[in-house]
């Protein structure tokens, strides 16, 4: 019974209809139905590749595999729903002003990514490229962003110490006194920098990963993934077993212990991080403020809510409850920043999960069980990385050999002692 | 927030506590069979469970002790909160 609905509801689909201010106008006239952008299917007994995940990097390694590689005979599978982690949590800022060389040119690809990816995607994600001022409060956070700007620009990226006059300029909401108690002395500022709609990133990706044939299954839990002679056959999903020879652990919070089925331990631990969102005003912030010192990252979105983030929370946890602590102090590091903002009214408060690595940087790759890919360790800067992540996961997984944009950033280099200590993520304070 | 029933204090805020860690049975120091791999799997891998776990905390407002502290990570609910004993004896609490 349940497979006939599955299969109705898949016949009734046609291909998606291209979205323009034309079809708008006609659906809006005749009053039409949009057809639906992601099919719904029965579990198939095997396919070529398995991704256990349907957030933004899930689903960007799928499109990728179907746009860039021609395999599209691939599952995506979610417990929950998607973009219901980390991909729908995250405050949306993109930006490739990291520290590390490796960093800043994997985050750069990223985020060229996103500048096309509406018009390659045929669907609005609303990218607001309206630059990053990353504040530094002491002489020592001074001199990380002069070392960023210039790790940044060796890199040709985008990015610049500005002067509290500069600052000023752009945020006028700042308090850039020298009477503050974390008196803001300079930023490094980074023009290509900005936020992007996260829930359409991950719709659209799902529907150009479906429209190619990739299948999307929601509410179908991994509960095992089968491993015979060191090789990746399958896995045992809550809906049945699948067969694949290639699983990818795109996951975000349950990293370890998805990859824990496959016998794989990762240098993991999970924290929570908490963000909260104001009512709207009227557009008054132009740029996207993070302060390292403060551990909160500000931003203003089209609807004109606040959106605040903050660094994780002080042990690790699954759980997403908000705590009372977190919004004492992002009250108070908020006003710290900007005291004109006292009035305004926190609408709500969330949790996401963060896989934090001992390094703040990804885990990228292969991993001593054949066929099973980890893109994982997102920590604090998974979303930004979606498109870049998802672009090279899906080579890997076509080719079998890793491109040279993420091989600093394999498993290996635990055990093998060449970290990339990554002191431009966003819960590092300098 | 938390209530971490320390042994010493009573029962008090998380927020005084410094979380130190996942408690992991470290590699003989003297054994001479201890792989450099093995080190590193112990300073780095993590099982970081979702559901009972055992850990480390540090009581750092308070009677400034090592504790053992039997957490859920789902919950956040604690069922055991014990001094910390030198590694290898009864009460230790590793693995």
């Amino acid at each position: 019974m349940k497979g006939q609905r599955g299969n109705r509801v898949a016949s009734r689909f046609r291909r998606p209809a291209r979205y323009s201010a034309l079809g708008l106008l006609r659906r809006g006239l005749t009053g039409a139905d949009w057809p639906r952008s992601i099919r719904t299917h029965d579990l198939a007994a095997s396919y070529d590749a398995v991704i256990v995940g349907a957030g933004v990097h899930g689903l960007a390694t799928a499109h990728y595999l179907a746009a860039n590689h021609g395999i599209t005979n691939v599952a995506v599978l979610d417990k929950g729903y998607l973009g219901g982690g980390g991909s729908g949590r995250n405050t949306a800022i993109v930006r490739a002003n990291y520290l590390t060389p490796e960093g800043v040119r994997f985050y750069d690809r990223s985020l060229q990514l996103y500048g096309s990816l509406a018009a390659d995607l045929n669907f609005n994600v609303m990218f607001s490229r309206r630059g990053h001022l990353t504040l530094a409060h002491n002489d020592g956070a001074l001199r990380t962003m002069r070392w960023r700007a210039e790790v940044n620009k060796l890199q040709g990226v985008d990015s610049e110490v500005v002067g509290p006059d500069e600052i000023e300029r752009l945020a006028p909401c700042l308090d850039v006194s020298e009477h503050a108690r974390y008196p803001i002395l300079g930023a490094l500022y980074h023009p290509p920098g900005g936020i992007v709609r996260h829930d359409a990133v991950n719709w659209a990706y799902a529907r150009a990963a479906d429209a190619a044939g990739v299948q999307i299954h929601q509410q179908t839990e991994v509960l095992g993934v089968d491993v015979t002679g060191g090789r990746v056959t399958g896995v045992t999903t809550s809906r049945g077993p699948v067969a694949a020879p290639v699983v990818v652990n795109c996951t975000a919070g349950w990293a370890s212990l998805v990859s824990a089925l496959a016998g794989v331990r990762l240098p993991i631990v999970t924290f929570p991080l908490q963000a909260a969102v104001t009512e709207p005003v009227k557009m008054f912030l132009h740029t996207v403020i993070v302060s390292g010192t403060l551990h909160i990252y500000v931003s203003q979105t089209d609807r004109g809510e606040l959106v605040f983030g903050a660094s994780v929370d002080p042990y690790p946890s699954y759980s997403m409850g908000g705590s009372l602590e977190f919004t004492e102090e992002l009250a108070g590091h908020v006003l710290e920043l900007a005291p004109s903002l006292a009035r305004l009214r926190v609408l709500r408060q969330w949790a996401g999960l963060c896989d934090m690595t001992p390094d703040f940087s990804p885990i990228m790759g292969v991993t001593p069980v054949e066929g099973f890919y980890l893109d994982v360790g997102w920590g604090t800067y998974g979303f930004k990385a979606g498109p870049a992540a998802g672009e090279a996961m899906a080579e890997l997984v076509a080719t079998g050999k890793t491109p040279e944009l993420i091989a600093a950033f394999d498993l290996a280099r635990f055990p093998d002692g060449r970290l990339v200590g990554e002191k431009g993520a966003a819960s590092v304070g300098h | 927030m938390i209530l971490i029933p320390c042994p010493h204090c009573g029962p008090r805020n998380s927020d005084e506590f410094v979380w130190a860690g996942e408690r992991a049975r470290r590699p003989d120091p003297a054994a001479t069979t201890t792989t450099p791999a093995e080190w590193r799997a112990y300073l780095y891998e993590r099982v970081n469970p979702a559901g009972w776990t055992t850990e480390t905390w540090y009581h750092r407002f308070g009677c400034r002790r090592y504790l053992v502290v039997e957490r859920h990570t789902v919950t956040n609910e604690i069922r055991r909160c014990a001094p910390s004993r030198p590694a290898g004896s009864p009460e230790d609490g590793r693995p």
